[in-house]
């Protein structure tokens, strides 16, 4: 299998790694069955709808990784209505392409950013016109094992 | 550090004496064994001196070696042959939860064509329980079919035992041992082996020649049909050269059995010891003893095999895991859920197997390059930042 350079460079050296204090909305994605979890955080500018920065955690593979980084990238100085247009087929796009298997890590990625975008309107009670509420199936995480 | 190879599991390169043994049948050495003439009777005095040398190997007699195209076919050959063989007697039979896909799926196939499967379960350690093998028979059980050594985990089972259940049972007994031939002792008439596949790339060979070896007095009908090569059994024109390797890097590898299992086995512990004290969360896979010599296996809690596999790569040594991403399919390895693990732990595992070409150095340098691609993965991970809140 093999990932393209864009993949490679955004998995080796990840963009937005991390968190953020105080994140305006926060959304988790993906399950620890298929191998992939990915947590965004955003911070939006409340007067604007700017989102200012992002950050993400995942636990995956390459592509899921590197997925998450781009869609970090691209999100950040969008406002939430420009936010929206970012799908998994950007983000692909961006990346230079996937291998077919991986295809479902950028699904993951528009996910996770659509899960925060969800959070930040239900914390702030707005609407926010084309969202639907997330699909969340990450409750199998609550008791990671440790060894 | 030049490039670490540390997936022997996975192949082996051709070691030299076995490229200088094929070679003359790649290039004047042409001839059809088939034929008569005298290039074709030096391929054919060839085929038969690689067949008494896997013979010796295995402590079987020549005419019960048969050459196929790879491990897979011997075992698909195997299981089907004795299926359709003793149709008449029974319809069931006994394998494990842990077995190499050549074995499950083709147990699958033949679930779905009117055969019954028992899949034995294993411990958390990857290993059979007799008791539960004695329980399984039943009067139609015509084939129980073990691995000898697992290619994920190393586990042994304890094959002896299984061949003397099988015998007074009456019940054919198969092992694929592709993964234990050259690497452990094997001797199919002390063990009790019935059918016994084997793989010549895993054992400094090339690829795409096996063997099945079958016991006299088994009469397994041919699976490929076509011409009358390997006695009527097994058709199409012998692959001398490979099969010419296949004896070379057998006879080597049993040769030198003893003193590189004894190597491996303290290189194992190193990689296995080294892991575990240096980096918290981790696991060993597999039993601590009865494994493949050169096999270590581990779970990293928080953090996924391919991307652990990515950063290896990317220091140039080379190894495998059992997570979804490597597998290529949503769900990491049977092997590795069949012992108990959750699946985030199964999607952290490392398999470090290694060889002919592994030293000391190449541990060392593994074991200092590991433990920060780990604290890389954790600190990204967000099952690593529940975990560290939980215990706040
Ligand atoms: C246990 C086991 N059985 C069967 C096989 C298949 O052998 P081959 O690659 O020769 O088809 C392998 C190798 O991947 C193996 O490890």
């Amino acid at each position: 299998m093999l990932y393209s350079d864009k993949v490679m460079d955004h998995f080796m050296n990840p963009r937005n790694v991390g968190e953020i204090d105080d994140p305006s909305g926060v959304g988790t994605v993906g399950n620890v069955k298929c191998g992939d979890i990915m947590k965004v955080y955003l911070k939006i500018e409340d007067n604007s709808g700017v989102v200012e920065d992002a950050k993400f955690k995942t636990f995956g593979c390459g592509a899921a990784v590197a997925t998450s980084s781009m869609a970090t990238e691209m999100i950040k100085g969008k406002t939430i209505q420009e936010a929206l247009e970012i799908t998994n087929k950007t983000v692909m796009e961006a990346l230079d392409g996937l291998p077919p298997i991986k295809v479902h890590c950028s699904c993951l990625a528009e996910e996770a950013l659509h899960a925060a975008l969800w959070d930040y309107a239900t914390k702030r009670g707005i609407e926010i016109t084309g969202l639907k509420p997330p699909v969340s199936d990450i409750g199998e995480h609550e008791n990671v094992m440790a060894y | 550090m030049s490039e670490i190879y540390f997936d022997h599991a996975a192949t082996t390169p051709i070691r030299p004496e076995v490229f200088d043994a094929m070679l003359p049948f790649l290039k004047e050495g042409y001839g059809n064994p088939s034929s008569i003439y005298e290039i074709a009777r030096t391929s054919k005095k060839a085929l038969e001196r690689a067949r008494d040398q896997v013979a010796t190997a295995l402590g079987a007699q020549p005419g019960e070696i048969f050459f196929t195209g790879s491990g897979t076919e011997a075992d698909n050959w195997a299981i089907r042959g004795v299926a359709e063989l003793l149709k008449p007697k029974g319809n069931h039979i006994i394998t494990t939860a842990i077995e190499h896909h050549a074995v499950l799926h083709t147990c699958e196939y033949l679930a779905k064509n009117g055969y019954e499967i028992t899949y034995l379960p294993v411990d958390d350690q990857g290993i059979i329980s007799l008791e539960d093998l004695e329980k399984a028979i039943r009067p139609e059980t015509i084939l129980i079919t073990v691995m000898a050594a697992n290619n994920e985990i190393g586990t042994l089972q304890p094959i002896e035992e299984i061949g003397r259940i099988a015998k007074e049972r009456k019940i054919l007994f198969h092992t694929d041992a592709v993964q234990a031939v050259g690497h452990i002792p094997i001797n199919v008439s002390k063990m009790g082996i019935d059918l016994l596949s084997l793989s010549a790339h895993k054992l400094y060979g090339p690829k795409g020649v096996g063997v099945l070896y079958c016991k006299k007095g088994v009469a397994l009908k041919s699976f490929i049909h076509g011409g009358g090569q390997e006695r009527g059994r097994r058709a199409g024109t012998e692959n001398v050269a490979g099969i010419v390797a296949l004896g070379t890097a057998i006879e080597l590898a049993v040769s030198e059995l003893e003193e590189e299992a004894a190597r491996l086995s303290v290189l194992r512990n190193k990689v296995i010891d080294g892991i575990l004290e240096q980096i918290p969360h981790t696991r060993l896979n597999g039993h601590k003893t009865l494994r493949l010599p050169n096999n270590a296996n581990v779970s990293f809690s928080f953090i996924e095999g391919e991307s652990l596999l990515l950063l290896l790569d990317m220091k140039g040594i080379f190894a495998s895991s059992g997570s979804a991403c490597t597998s290529g399919s949503l769900d990491p390895s049977h092997v590795l859920l069949a012992i108990g693990l959750p699946h985030e732990t199964a999607h952290g595992s490392l398999r470090i197997t290694l060889g002919r070409s592994s030293t000391d150095e190449q541990i060392e340098y593994f074991l200092k390059e590991l433990p920060a691609i780990v604290t890389r993965l954790r600190d990204m991970s967000p099952l690593y930042e529940d975990f560290l809140k939980r215990r706040a």
